[in-house]
């Protein structure tokens, strides 16, 4: 559900560290009718232009915490609101390059209720940010 | 004493995820078709529960919105995160202290119930029992296909609370599990991914003729079918034209039930769902709570249109009134 509502429109921007780009950013949001305590995110997947960003390249950030996915996990104190907008950044020095790109999200979550564990994947285009 | 309307903000879920409708809409809203039951998911309107807290501010927000529109808190649907340690369950007690600290929100927010889902232990609510009849709150087990009043997990649950003594744990039947019909919106979405015509011809065929779904899947299966024709088919493992009837022996703990629908047409009827059929039961059982509407067709349009979650409430709205014999046609007063 909410799945093509995951990824902000016009949302994306270079990341940068300094005066350095290192990486871009985009607006997301947890594809779910409720949020999530951070521990049960499972994964985040990015790709930018069909490249695979390495999972310890991304960073998850809400209201101005920053973690890694390997943190999330026992992260037991903050949570992934319903429809809060969560800064995903994809690290890569140097950046993606300008113009449009084509941004894959995907989220998988540990639902203590579902008999299974679902993934959901959202896709767009979204040109970079002057 | 009689049947009461209700809304769980649930229904609101596509227009609040993207900031389309606050806490203040969806009261209002629902205040003006005469549903004056409001039940939420805590998480989903409040941010910040259950790991972060929230705060008094936005408890007396939701008090001020409920005196302002005349509403009444009904329930609070928690979700219990057993799974919330990466590779090992949560331990009993803790299980059941968090439960405690859910009956502590429902108090705060006025509510008389708040709402277990299917798949936690009877022995945790069994053992969080006394601390909600402290507070006087009743803990409600939804009963949500494909499970039913019938099936081992909720005869267990049922001669736990029996067992307990305890009056303060309860059912809260979700009226999907009395599926008639296959959902148009779920024919029409699996076409769209790209389902044949005759095998989603042959599913909701089979759907009407009570077809057990392993057969269904089979024949798909040999029909060709793969992918979603193979999902469309498996539908059918998780949901069932049970009877609604079945809801009159555990009359005594149901108090509160989930109005869920998929569709309402124009004419003010859920085809998939006998909302006339389960009225008639209500009311044969003397049942004297909210019926709580929720909508649940969005996240089969949301890939074609736009949801319009505020029509759909309406219309059924006006369905149950019209069902309960109200004279007074529910209507929106301003535009949404």
């Amino acid at each position: 559900m909410m799945d093509n509502k995951m990824i902000v429109e016009g949302s994306l921007e270079n990341y940068e560290d300094g005066c350095a780009v290192k990486g871009v950013k985009f607006l997301g949001r947890l594809p779910y009718y409720r949020g999530l305590g951070l521990s049960m995110v499972e994964d985040i997947q990015v790709a930018i232009d069909g490249q695979q960003v390495p999972r310890e390249d991304v960073r998850f950030q809400v209201r101005g915490k920053t973690y890694t996915l390997d943190e999330m996990e026992t992260v037991y104190d903050d949570r992934w609101n319903f429809g809060e907008k969560a800064t995903i950044i994809a690290l890569k020095d140097g950046g993606f390059g300008e113009g449009t790109h084509t941004v894959e999200f995907g989220v998988r979550m540990r639902v203590s209720y579902l008999p299974f564990v679902p993934t959901t994947k959202d896709t767009k285009e979204l040109a970079l940010a002057a | 004493m009689a049947i009461k309307r209700g809304v769980s903000l649930y229904s609101y879920q596509n227009e609040t995820f993207q900031g389309k409708m606050d806490l203040e809409d969806c009261i209002r809203t629902s205040a003006e078709l005469g549903a004056n039951g409001i039940e939420i998911i805590g998480e989903q309107t409040f941010w910040g529960w259950p790991e972060v807290g929230v705060e008094d501010e936005a408890i007396e927000n939701w008090h001020s919105l409920i005196q302002k529109y005349d509403c009444t808190p009904v329930s609070h649907d928690f979700m219990l995160d057993y799974k919330r340690y990466k590779g090992r369950m949560m331990p009993h007690d803790e299980q059941v202290a968090s439960v405690k600290r859910d009956i502590d929100f429902g108090a705060r927010l006025g509510m008389k119930f708040i709402r277990a889902l299917v798949s936690i232990d009877p022995q945790v609510l069994v053992d969080a029992a006394p601390y909600a009849e402290e507070k006087d709150i009743k803990i409600l087990v939804e009963v949500h296909a494909p499970l039913h009043f019938d099936h081992p997990w909720i005869v267990r649950h049922a001669e736990a609370y029996e067992k307990s003594g305890s009056d303060a744990l309860g059912f809260l039947p979700d009226m999907g599990m009395f599926l008639h019909a296959f959902p148009p919106v779920w024919k029409e979405k699996f076409l769209r991914m790209g389902v044949r015509q005759d095998i989603a011809d042959y599913i909701e065929k089979a759907y009407e003729d009570r077809v057990l779904s392993e057969y269904v899947i089979l024949n798909v299966r040999e029909m060709g079918g793969e992918g979603p024709a193979i999902g469309m088919a498996e539908t059918m493992r998780h949901n069932a034209a049970f009877e609604p009837k079945r809801m009159l022996d555990y009359m005594p703990r149901i108090h509160n039930i989930h109005g869920k629908f998929y569709q309402m047409n124009e004419d003010y009827v859920e085809p998939s769902i006998p909302y006339d059929e389960i009225v008639s039961v209500l009311k044969q059982g003397g049942y004297d709570g909210y019926i709580c509407s929720e909508y649940e067709g969005n996240r089969w349009v949301e890939d074609a249109m736009e949801p319009d979650s505020v029509e759909q409430v309406r219309r059924q709205q006006v369905m149950l009134a019209r069902l309960l014999g109200e004279t007074e046609t529910p209507a929106l007063k301003t535009a949404a």
